[in-house]
């Protein structure tokens, strides 16, 4: 749908090149995010799905530049959002940034909002921070933000604390301190994977229309492979720190080409089929520590892999217009001589 | 044998006896306040449900979380002391038993918990864990004791060398597959699964779904699965509760209901899940509000305050559950 709004030439509102963010465990630096590239269409939104220690978080926390300090780092790689190189910006000037034109919604409502500080508050410090605004004025938009995302008796909840208030609630007050500065870019992890399905129904409608109201570019992180169906344009694999396979959402779910995400995608309960067994992935992902340096990461839980696949590095390219696959089952991933 | 197809079920169920039977069951939580910590009113986590469970079937349970879908399983183990109401276990009245009589009974009805972090003892070994339920019932040498393990850890898909291991050299999945050969162990007639997959990763998830229907059919077991994912519990139950604040508001067996949801919350709850399926966006009933609190609950259908076709009725009388199609049972005024 919004994927059609933006035309092919328009600049992109985020371009992660070659990225690689390392985590220090005893003393060596492993890539927990290698060598990523992707980018990120205004008005888009953007999937971003895989298990759980497969990079997903990490990628999203460097391009908000918030890897905690002396154990991540980002080792190479560009950032670029909207024309401006972040990985190169200096605290000061990244908080500009962050919170008015890039925010985020993290997955916990319950850990994210201070216990101590009122909603009022909360909201406020975002609206004091990024605009000139008086105190009365800071208060209006609090109000007027809390019933934007659909809380009902705003002025009451302005000055109750985050104990008060369900989870679902809480996370339509992060939404609305994401939204506060009409940011460009959001970038939500696993928003509703804490809540109830009829509250996470709410949430998506929600996030939704503010994304086109907004006129916002979205990378929505989600384990949920429903979740990505309703709410995607784009979708981005990624297992073990890599991007396996990118495309538009409909060529993901009809024709995945990765053996990873056809096995994803078979792991799901239909509501629709009666199956009598699940399709599964044996193994996990691989920790950091151990993940082969040659080859593809996946191919020891890979019901397809070949013994090439333990010793060449398969790269992502496309295979089909707008459609990105790194797997050796097609030619086009295949190294060639003096390509990287 | 588990039965297959729908009419199978039917034939099965007709023939085959009742292992749970529960009856007007409630639960309630006292809530004390004041200086002397008087017990100032009651969180009423499970207010009356009545349904039963034939030997070898799967009842799915499902609601939002603070349903009281979670009490009710810890009720009918009798973790929890039932507040009013009746359980009969296998034709024997469990509501009020103690002592030696309910360590008999818990041999056959066992849990498998949600939280695979939570739930194995860090201290332990694995092949301890798995071999304290069966030490603590049956007189067996060392040998056979290990011997039994070792054939539990087979039947759950883990290695022999597990047996050695602590639960932390393990994954979420391979931590779940420990609980439920612990859950095995001493053969038990009912299993109790409490979101036992909703810690884990979806590829994970259907191994461990996997597991559980092979296990039920070798041992024939009778599961209660309490899960607030519906496609889950579709896939994996023969009938299905719908819990609400408490309530059981409809209870069918799992294609009757998904075909056709009678119920206005099962309606929404159905709707609610997002199909993985970009060519299918569904109409969605969107439910507002939340989940009022089980302290308070509201005066007659618990529901009808979120209720898109609430009526006056609704909030004068609480329905009951009536049988509107066979096999099928819904609790509202519109039928």
């Amino acid at each position: 749908m919004s994927a059609n709004k933006s035309s092919l030439k328009e600049a992109p509102m985020l371009e992660v090149k070659n990225l690689e963010t390392a985590f220090d465990i005893d003393g060596t630096f492993y890539n927990a995010v290698d060598n990523v590239s992707f980018k990120v269409k205004p008005r888009q939104i953007v999937g971003v799905v895989g298990e759980s220690g497969c990079g997903k978080s990490v990628m999203s926390l460097s391009v908000m530049q918030l890897l905690p300090k002396g154990i991540g780092k980002i080792k190479a790689g560009e950032i670029v959002f909207d024309g401006i190189n972040l990985e190169k910006m200096t605290e000061a000037q990244i908080n500009k940034i962050r919170g008015k034109d890039i925010s985020m919604i993290f997955q916990e409502p319950m850990t994210s909002l201070n216990p101590v500080f009122t909603i009022g508050y909360q909201l406020e410090e975002v609206l004091f921070n990024h605009m000139k605004i008086s105190k009365k004025e800071a208060r209006q938009k609090s109000i007027a933000l809390l019933k934007s995302v659909g809380i009902s008796r705003p002025e009451k909840i302005v000055d109750e604390y985050p104990h008060q208030l369900s989870g679902g609630m809480r996370q339509r007050v992060m939404i609305a301190i994401a939204i506060a500065c009409q940011p460009k870019l959001l970038i939500a992890d696993e928003p509703t994977t804490a809540l109830d399905v009829t509250v996470q129904a709410q949430i998506l409608e929600l996030l939704k229309s503010i994304q086109e109201v907004n006129d916002m570019s979205v990378i929505l992180i989600t384990h949920d492979l429903g979740v990505v169906a309703e709410m995607c344009d784009e979708v981005i694999v990624m297992y073990a720190g890599k991007i396996v396979e990118r495309t538009d959402v409909e060529t993901l779910f009809y024709n995945p080409k990765h053996p990873y995400t056809t096995l994803l995608l078979g792991a799901v309960p239909k509501m629709e089929q009666e199956e009598e067994r699940l399709s599964s992935i044996q193994g996990i992902v691989p920790s950091l520590t151990n993940m082969l340096k040659v080859g593809c990461r996946f191919a020891n839980r890979c019901p397809k892999a070949m013994p090439e696949c333990l010793t060449t590095t398969p790269i992502l390219a496309e295979t089909d217009y707008g459609h990105e696959v790194a797997c050796l089952l097609y030619e086009t991933s295949k190294p060639r001589e003096g390509v990287r | 044998m588990r039965p297959t197809s729908v009419h199978n079920q039917e034939a099965f169920s007709s023939q085959s006896e009742t292992l749970l039977q529960i009856q007007n069951l409630k639960t309630y939580y006292p809530v004390k306040g004041g200086f002397f910590k008087r017990t100032v009113g009651h969180v009423k986590a499970v207010d009356n449900i009545s349904f039963e469970i034939k030997k070898g079937e799967t009842l799915g349970l499902v609601g939002e979380s603070g349903c009281g879908k979670s009490t009710a399983g810890r009720t009918i183990l009798r973790l929890l002391k039932p507040t009013e109401g009746s359980i009969l276990f296998d034709g024997k009245d469990i509501t009020k038993i103690s002592g030696k009589h309910l360590r008999e009974i818990r041999q056959d009805m066992q849990m498998v918990f949600q939280d695979p972090y939570a739930s194995l003892n860090p201290m332990q070994m694995v092949g301890d864990i798995i071999a304290e339920p069966i030490y603590n019932f049956h007189k067996k040498s060392k040998s056979e004791l290990k011997n039994e393990v070792m054939d539990l850890l087979e039947k759950v898909g883990l290695p022999p060398d597990a047996y050695y291991k602590y639960a932390h050299e393990f994954s979420g999945g391979q931590r779940q597959r420990i609980g439920i050969a612990r859950a095995l162990a001493l053969r038990p007639k009912l299993i109790i699964a409490d979101e036992p997959v909703s810690a884990l990763d979806v590829s994970v998830q259907s191994q461990v779904l996997n597991l559980l229907k092979d296990l039920q059919e070798e041992f024939d077991l009778t599961f209660l699965f309490i899960a607030h994912d519906l496609s889950v519990v579709k896939h994996m139950s023969d009938r299905i509760g719908v819990m609400y604040l408490g309530n059981m508001v409809e209870i069918s067996d799992k294609n009757s209901l998904y075909a056709e949801p009678l119920h206005p919350y099962t309606q929404a709850l159905i709707s609610a899940i997002p199909n993985p399926d970009p060519r299918h966006k569904k109409e969605r009933i969107i439910l507002t509000g939340d989940v009022p609190s089980p302290i308070n609950p509201p005066a007659g259908c618990p529901f009808h305050p979120r209720c898109p076709m609430a009526m006056e009725e609704c909030s004068k009388s609480k329905p009951t559950l009536k049988e509107v199609k066979p096999s099928h049972r819904v609790a509202c005024h519109l039928y």
